[in-house]
């Protein structure tokens, strides 16, 4: 064998080699918070953010702009829920406090719990449409039949770029009847 | 291990001599013949789908089994077939060609090897489960994978992590071998090509791999254990699983196409009887395209919904691929110019990787132009692109490479007759197979679906047709192997009139043990 291969050479690579794997794998993992903060910072995926205070939103009302906003319900292919907003849509005008309710109804005979997922489009417009409160933040608990009337009161702020002129607001229903309790730690914006 | 008992006695005889190699030689055989047969078994699960499209309708099989056989296809041919031959080639070649008596690691080379069977039975198996094996295609996108994947999806996911460790320990051997064990006199810019598209492909297989893994492992814990990685009730996101997977995907597809580069680069000269053209450019292109290839995953996710930025981004990077990549074609097509050509069957091979790689390079820039993809994305447009630049990319490279050492490795001449006929009915099944499935996907047939509209029937019995062709002259291949293992004309050292490197001073066939003293720094030459 050749006289400068020795076992401590392999061995000085294959230590660097392996915490390259260990990072790289540490990084996959890295990359799930990254994502929701990047997606936070920049509005991608149209992820809206968390409650916004009242105070926050004592802004001056934009009379000059007129915004309509789209409001859409689904519901997830395992829950049979009916879902549907009070109204189709609503022209606001930006810095303006607004309110929309959400009907739903359970039509099963078992207590069942769901979890709205807001979603926003255009993307660039997520950032731009601020919650102070909003069903999605909590997890819904439906008895048997039971009917709910359930609120978001919202502002769009008057930073949302001139092109857009109309913003789609639509929320997914996830049945999480099994994963209720568990998953109530979980963060859900 | 005695380094001093091990060496200078022959293989051992039977079965044990497999099982316990650490013989570099034995182990790349293994890897090799265990790929060739993946490379059948990939190969007849695609002729399952290619017979189910000869005609719309429902033919042969369900619409379930159908997506099993598209997804058992894509994985068996992606981590069966050509990460593992290029690993065989990989642990054949590199040792000889940069003058080192084995791998740094032989060991855990044989491991490496050793799991893959058993991942691949793992895998195969799962199509004999309750619910079928996968059949959310080779992406295996959450939450199909995971909300609505078959109870089989486990085992997938404990395959992939097998392939996976087996595919980084191949890595790091291949990295400690081209660091440590080069004869003296072997300074990097003056290793063979293929050595250096190895160790930049190596690198990508250390920084790629356990991403796959940790994202397998996600899966296995949103289905097992409650977590919500991809699941929106639970605040996770799906979009999230395919930035992570095609984090991963990309750089995998160079980890195919890079080695092949390679194999061409040392093909291309011989023939041609000239050296490579601009051999430090070749270096800088493959270490350009490595690392691009991490910053151009989002292209096969356009459509999710990206901001503008985002989209103009992945649209450039991943057009400034084509720059190195051209540097690459430019230079094969000037090392062949005013060249003495002779076309033996690795050099047709070689010269066919060229114009049809580039070819389905050149789909991969119009899959690159962000509006369009919008029309292209999951049409057959992009089956045509990738099998473009891994068929008669990638795996005409393999064939090539088989063809070329295949005298170094038995110690005698392939038919060569028979090796110009598998050559050209590969050429023309392949083209028949995969050409007409550019229309197909410009015209708007989905990928991944057993039935389609009637405007397409014609151009699908083309593809299948020459998928039939194409298939069935691949057993060429397999009897040409085997007639050169059991004899023919004696091939000298050299084997080629213009063949230059290392690899070609040892006797043929190699003998089991190689430069156990390094090889006169005289003999290295650079590139």
């Amino acid at each position: 064998m050749k006289s400068d291969v020795t076992p401590v050479n392999n061995k000085k690579v294959v230590r660097k080699l392996l915490l390259a794997v260990g990072g790289m794998f540490v990084f996959g993992f890295a990359l799930v918070p990254l994502y929701d903060v990047i997606c936070d910072i920049t509005g991608l995926n149209g992820k809206t953010g968390g409650r916004v205070e009242i105070a926050e939103a004592g802004l001056l009302v934009d009379e000059s702009r007129e915004i309509t906003v789209q409001f859409i319900a689904h519901h997830n292919a395992e829950m049979g829920w009916d879902f549907q907003p009070s109204v189709a849509q609503l022209v606001v005008r930006p810095g303006e406090v607004n309110v929309v309710s959400y009907r739903v109804t359970n039509p099963k005979n078992d207590v069942m719990v769901g979890q709205a997922i807001p979603s926003v489009a255009p993307n660039a417009a997520a950032a731009h449409l601020n919650k102070i409160e909003c069903f999605c933040f909590e997890e819904q608990t439906l008895e048997a039949g039971e009917t709910a009337d359930m609120p978001i009161r919202f502002f769009i702020d008057p930073e949302l770029p001139a092109n857009i002129t109309k913003v789609t607001l639509s929320y997914t229903l996830y049945d999480i009847t099994d994963k209720s309790g568990k998953a109530q730690a979980v963060a859900i914006r | 291990m005695s380094a001093a008992h091990d060496h200078h006695h022959g293989p051992a005889k039977g079965l044990s001599r497999w099982l316990f190699t650490t013989n570099h030689k034995d182990i790349g055989s293994l890897y090799l013949w265990f790929s060739f047969a993946m490379f059948l078994l990939g190969g007849t699960f695609a002729l399952v789908i290619r017979a189910e499209l000869f005609q719309p309708g429902l033919q042969f099989v369900e619409p379930n089994l159908f997506n099993q056989m598209t997804t058992m296809h894509g994985l068996v041919m992606v981590f069966g077939a050509v990460m593992p031959a290029f690993v065989g080639l990989a642990n054949w070649m590199i040792p000889l060609m940069i003058g080192a008596p084995d791998m740094a690691l032989p060991r855990m080379n044989n491991w490496s090897f050793w799991i893959l069977p058993f991942a691949f039975l793992m895998m195969v198996s799962t199509l004999f489960m309750e619910g079928g094996g996968p059949n959310f295609g080779w992406t295996f996108y959450a939450p199909l994978s995971t909300t609505y994947g078959p109870p089989s999806t486990t085992f997938f996911i404990f395959a992939i992590h097998i392939m996976g460790a087996s595919s980084i320990m191949g890595a790091i051997n291949v990295i400690a071998t081209i660091l440590n064990m080069r004869a003296p006199g072997m300074t990097l810019m003056k290793m063979p090509l293929f050595v250096w598209t190895w160790l930049i492909t190596a690198y990508l297989l250390i920084a790629v791999m356990p991403v796959l893994a940790g994202v397998v492992t996600m899966m296995l814990f949103d289905i097992h254990f409650g977590t919500s990685f991809f699941n929106a009730a639970g605040g996770g996101d799906p979009v999230l699983f395919q930035h992570l997977f095609w984090f991963f995907g990309h750089p995998e597809v160079y980890i195919m196409i890079l080695p092949a580069f390679g194999v061409v680069s040392a093909i291309i000269p011989t023939f041609s009887r000239k050296r490579l053209f601009g051999y430090d450019s070749m270096v800088y292109a493959t270490a350009s395209i490595a690392f691009l290839s991490f910053i151009v995953w989002a292209h096969h996710m356009f459509t999710v919904g990206m901001p503008l930025a985002g989209q103009l981004f992945f649209m450039y990077a991943t057009m400034l691929i084509a720059v190195p990549t051209g540097v690459k074609v430019f230079n094969w097509v000037a090392t062949m110019f005013r060249g003495a050509l002779t076309f033996e069957t690795p050099m047709l091979f070689a010269i066919a990787f060229v114009v049809m790689f580039t070819l389905g390079g050149f789909t991969g820039v119009m899959l690159a132009i962000t509006p369009v993809d919008f029309q292209y994305h999951d049409t057959y447009f992009v089956v045509a692109h990738f099998h473009y630049v891994l068929v008669p990319g990638a795996v005409f490279s393999l064939m090539a490479a088989t063809y070329y050492w295949l005298p170094k490795w038995t110690g005698y001449m392939y038919d060569e007759t028979l090796g110009k006929l598998h050559f050209w009915l590969s050429f023309i099944g392949v083209n028949l197979l995969f050409f007409p499935q550019h229309f197909l996907g410009l015209a708007g047939m989905p990928r991944r679906i057993p039935d389609y509209a009637l405007q397409f029937a014609n151009f699908n019995w083309i593809s299948s047709v020459g998928a039939f062709l194409f298939g069935f002259s691949q057993l060429i291949l397999l009897f040409v192997v085997i007639k050169c293992v059991k004899g023919g004309k004696k091939a000298t050292d050299q084997v080629w009139e213009g063949a230059q490197g290392l690899e070609w001073t040892v006797p043929s066939p190699a003998p089991y043990h190689t430069f156990e003293t390094p090889p006169d720094a005289s003999l290295i030459k650079a590139q």
